[in-house]
Order: C-alpha cells, then structure tokens, then sequence
C-alpha cells in the first residue's frame, strides 16, 4: 500500500516536473538530438571493432569476429612504429612545449608596466589565431632550401642550405617549435588565471618578512598554480596517443614518412581511404583504452603523492 | 641597505621586461616577415633580400589572389561556413546553456550527465564517418554547419556563466510580470549574456574559419570546398595558383611570383582572424577563466 503511494507520488512528481519545464526541454532540444545523433550512435557503432563490418549489414548485424581485428594490428609490421612515432612526439611536446605556457605566465605576472604587459600578451597570443593549414604553409616557405627565410640566415653564417622537410630527422624539430610558436602565449591565459587568484595577503606577508620577488615566485606563485600545472598534465597524458591529426598530416611527406606516420595518419589513410573500417575502428578502440590507462594511473599517481587529482 | 634592494628589483624588473620583449618579438617576426614578403618585389623575396621590412613595393601578389576563381570560391564557402555555422552554433548552445543553468530543470542532473559524457568517450573518426555516411550528410552544402553543431565545453562555459552572473531574482520578477521561459530567455537572458556570447562567437567562429579536417572527409565537391582545403594545395603541396590565362604575362613571372602570392595568400586567409581578437581579447581571457571551474 505504501508502495503502491510511493509509485503514485513518483509518477505525479514526473507528469508534473515535465510538464514545469517542457519549455526548457525544447531549448535542449537540438543540442540533444544533436549529441545523440554524432555522438552516441558513433559510440554505439564501435562495437565494429569486434565484427566484420559491411556497411549492407550495419553496426550490430556484421558478424561478429572477437578480437582479430586488435590481434591483427598488435601482429603488424606497422604496429611498433606508429606506437613508437605516436608515443615520442608526445613525449617531446610535454618536455619542451609544456613548461614555457607557465614560464610566460610567471613572468607576465611579473611585469611592472600594464601597458607593456598587455602588448605582449597581445603578441603571442596572435599565432594561435592563425590555422594550422597557413601554419604549414609557412613552415614548408620558410624552410624551402632555395627561398625560405630559415636557409637564407644559414647561408648568411656561410653554411650549406638545409633541407628541412626532405630529412626525416629534422620532422619532430620543426612540429615541436611550430607548436611552441602556435600555442605558448594561448596556453598561457589559464595559468594566467590561477595566478590572478593567488591570496594577495600572502605576498604581502612574504614581503613584511623580507622575502624577495624571486622568492615570491618560487615559494607563492608557484606553489599557488601548482593545482591547475597538475590537473593539466594528467589531461595531457590522457590525450596521450590521440595528437592533433592536422599538422602531423599536413607536414607529412614521402621523405619524412618513417617518422611521420602516427596512429591517427594511419587509421585515416587505411580506415576511411583504404575502407577499412573494423580494422581501424579496433585501432581507435585500443588507442582510448591505453589514453584512459595512462589518464588513470598518472591520475592515481598524482593523488597519492601531490594530493591534486582529476577526480 | 634601501639602496641596494632598491638596485636589485631594477635589475630584477629589467630582466623580466627582457624575457617579454624576447617572448613578443619572437611572435611577432614571423607575421612581420609574412607582411612584408607579400609585398615586396618578388626577386628580393626570392634572393633571400627581404629579411625584415618590404624591399621594392609591388603588390602583385594580392592582384593575382584577386584573379583566382579558387581562392575566390574558398573564400566565399568560408565566409559563408563562418557567419551561418557561427549563428547557428551560438544560438544552440545559448539555448541548451540557459535550460542547464536553471536549477528547477526537471531531470537537470541527467541531462548533464549525458552531455559531459560525450566529453570523454567519442566514437573516433571511423564510425563517425559511417553514421555522417547513413544519415545522408555526405556533400552537401550544409554538412559542414551541422557536423560541429554544438561544443559540449562551450555549453558548459555558458551555463556557468548564466548561472554566475544573472540572478534568480530577476527571473522571478519576470515570471512574476508574466514571461514564460521563452521569453525570460529571449528577452532577459540574451541581452544579459553578451560577454559569454563574444566568447562563443569567437571559439566557433575560428573553428570555421580555420577548420579543414572536416571538409577533407566530408566534402568532395570542389565547388563547397572551404578556403582551406585550396590553401593547403597552394602552401602545403605547393600546387600553382589556377588564374586565367591574362593573369600573368609568361610562365616565368608565374614562377617567379610564386612566392611572394604565397605570402599574400597568407595574409589574406589570416587576416580576418588577427583583426578581430584584440577587440575580443578581454572576453576570452574570461572565457578560459570560467571555462576552469568546471563541475
């Protein structure tokens, strides 16, 4: 009987809540359909990775082959290579781009002239606005070994021209500085940010103790955005094997190839060029599995020593 | 003893005015080469004798742009791409960020459940493509508008900010006077929410304006193709600029024009972009900071 309110209750509470906010549900409406159409059918649609997909078929009707397609791409020539390429240009971009967004922060923070400081801000952070198509474009111009910018000043110092995009060791120089340019200043604002929350009566009471501003630095202001420096490189280590397609494609060529090939170049080039669809589909799925891995144990990792941790 | 710690924070201020002014040269050089390359005298940008300010003026290059059924074409698509995408993206995430910022939302935690989780799990490229494929979105004039609808993040930035910065009360008063919620939120909301819709203009906007990923998957027709898609065969896999035949007198000025077209193309793709963010740039320092606190 009891119960048998409860339900009742319940129910009403339903009718009359929707019936509240059924305007409110129209405004959801086509961020709702939207998300439901390009990102759960999608997310419904990976268990292709387990089947032989044929497009007659569809998503749950191809027959289902376990995990050959994973087997497969673990046993492939390419497989330790594209690990390999995918994995070190990460490792370089969190050793050398990094750092500097924070660097730059610490010393904006620093500067005694507003006016100055906000020209600069305004500087770097320009190249973010400029697309990662007009970014190549200029990296292939400045690097040409007859024309570019780059060679002139290496013939100037009377040194031989390079041939930057014709050498595969010079690729992972030329992505890591490009994204330095790109992205430092941009990167920048949200420590930025977590500065301009730091306590001021902290500063105030180093300075009434003597301490200088490199001391300030150090013992407050880094200390102070140590959480948000945190929080960001476990997100890093998530996106670990998923790097920005678009500029490694972009800057690829036959020359640089051996180095230049990473897990999404090649799920593009077999999966949607070459119709490979389950097999590359499995990729991607073995790809989010080793992102939340490393997200979870830098995560884990993070909390037991800093006390600072995602979730 | 004032004296010298006096001494030492000029030193210290000098250093840090040095490291900014290294950190803002080194943004800066690049465009400025850009710049002048363009338009100066093609032999002195292809001798290697442009180095910082224009050598010769000669504009050339923008004439040749001008002359490209191409460019032109990528131009319009873009342009087109931008403003309707752009409307139509802010306009929906305004939308869903109002209704999630209401706490009487029926369901409200549900509901935010199921977007946030698009956030983490996607997917990927491949059956992306395949659903894109079925729903028939394959090259069509407005694929590329409906493919990037709405930013999850961006959804979340708008109701943080909507619930941040415009009281409860006021909605009250309005509801008092007899505004349903579509009209607190076309009458009250929208025009109480400028700064997060500069911020949301500016995100999707540069999305557009920039993106060529998905035209490459999602576009064949070359006639919808975005700016994009031509600059990267210009630039990129340095493929000639397609003009009519009286564009240039013979194939020598052709090549000899290759680069500094190069570079005006450049400038003209870019120019767009760098124009407007200084005006917004208070906004999106803004946008990043509510974009922090999430939750």
């Amino acid at each position: 009987m009891k119960r048998e309110k409860t339900r009742i209750k319940n129910n009403l509470s339903f009718v009359l809540g929707v019936r509240r906010s059924w305007q409110l549900y129209l405004l959801l409406l086509p961020a709702m359909v939207y998300l439901l159409i390009f990102h759960y059918v999608p997310l419904y649609g990976i268990q292709i990775a387990f089947r032989d997909y044929s497009p007659g078929l569809g998503f749950s009707e191809s027959p289902f082959v376990g995990l050959k397609h994973f087997i497969y791409f673990m046993k492939s020539p390419q497989f330790a290579t594209l690990i390999k390429n995918t994995v070190s240009l990460n490792v370089l971009r969190l050793v050398f781009c990094f750092p500097f967004p924070i660097f730059l922060a610490l010393v904006l923070n620093e500067a005694s002239n507003a006016r100055f400081q906000k020209l600069v801000q305004n500087l770097t952070y320009a190249p973010h606005f400029i697309s990662t198509v007009v970014l190549c474009g200029m990296i292939v111009s400045f690097t040409s070994p007859s024309t570019g910018i780059i060679n002139t000043f290496i013939q100037a110092l009377g040194r031989k021209p390079i041939d930057f995009m014709g050498q595969e060791s010079w690729f992972r120089p030329i992505y890591i500085l490009s994204d330095m340019w790109k992205d430092t200043g941009w990167s920048s604002i949200i420590y930025l940010a977590a500065l301009a929350g730091i306590d001021l009566s902290l500063h105030e009471a180093a300075q009434i103790d003597g301490a200088s501003r490199l001391q300030r630095i150090l013992y407050i202001n880094i200390p102070g955005i140590s959480a948000t420096i945190i929080i960001l490189l476990i997100m890093e280590f998530g996106r670990m094997m998923s790097l920005g397609f678009e500029k490694v494609y972009l800057l690829q060529n036959s020359l640089n190839l051996p180095v230049s090939e990473v897990i999404s170049t090649y799920v593009y080039k077999t999966g949607l060029l070459g119709a490979k669809f389950s097999y590359t589909t499995a990729i991607d799925v073995f790809n989010s599995i080793i992102n939340c891995g490393l997200l979870l144990i830098v995560n884990k990792i993070s909390s037991r020593v800093g006390e600072t941790s995602l979730f | 003893m004032n004296k010298k710690v006096y001494g030492s924070e000029k030193i210290f201020n000098m250093a840090i005015n040095l490291i900014l002014l290294l950190f803002g040269l080194i943004a800066l050089y690049p465009l400025i080469f850009v710049v002048s390359a363009s338009v100066s005298d093609p032999t002195a940008v292809n001798s290697g004798r442009v180095t910082l300010l224009p050598v010769g003026f000669n504009l050339k290059g923008y004439q040749a742009i001008l002359k490209s059924k191409w460019i032109i074409t990528g131009y319009r698509n873009s342009l087109f791409y931008t403003v309707s995408g752009t409307v139509l993206n802010v306009t929906v995430t305004l939308m869903a960020g109002y209704a999630l910022s209401r706490r009487d939302l029926y369901g409200r935690r549900l509901i935010t459940l199921f977007m946030m989780f698009t956030m983490w799990f996607s997917g990927g490229i491949i059956t992306t493509y395949l659903v894109v494929n079925k729903i028939g979105l394959y090259n069509k004039w407005y694929t590329l508008i409906l493919i990037g609808l709405v930013s999850v993040y961006n959804v979340i930035i708008t109701r943080s900010f909507i619930s941040g910065s415009i009281p409860m009360e006021l909605q009250e008063a309005a509801r008092i006077d007899g505004c349903n919620d579509f009209q607190i939120f076309a009458r009250l909301i929208i025009p109480l929410s400028k700064p997060v819709t500069a911020i949301l203009c500016l995100y999707y906007g540069l999305g557009h304006w920039n993106s060529y990923f998905n035209a490459l998957i999602y576009l064949k027709d070359k006639n919808m193709q975005p700016l994009q898609i031509f600059l990267r065969e210009i630039l990129v896999q340095n493929e000639t600029i397609h003009m009519s035949s009286d564009a240039l007198d013979s194939l020598i000025e052709r090549a000899l024009m290759a680069q500094t077209m190069k570079y005006s193309l450049i400038v003209v793709a870019s120019l767009p972009m760098l124009m407007i963010y200084p005006f917004l740039q208070k906004f999106f320092v803004k946008g990043v900071m509510i974009g922090s606190v999430k939750g």
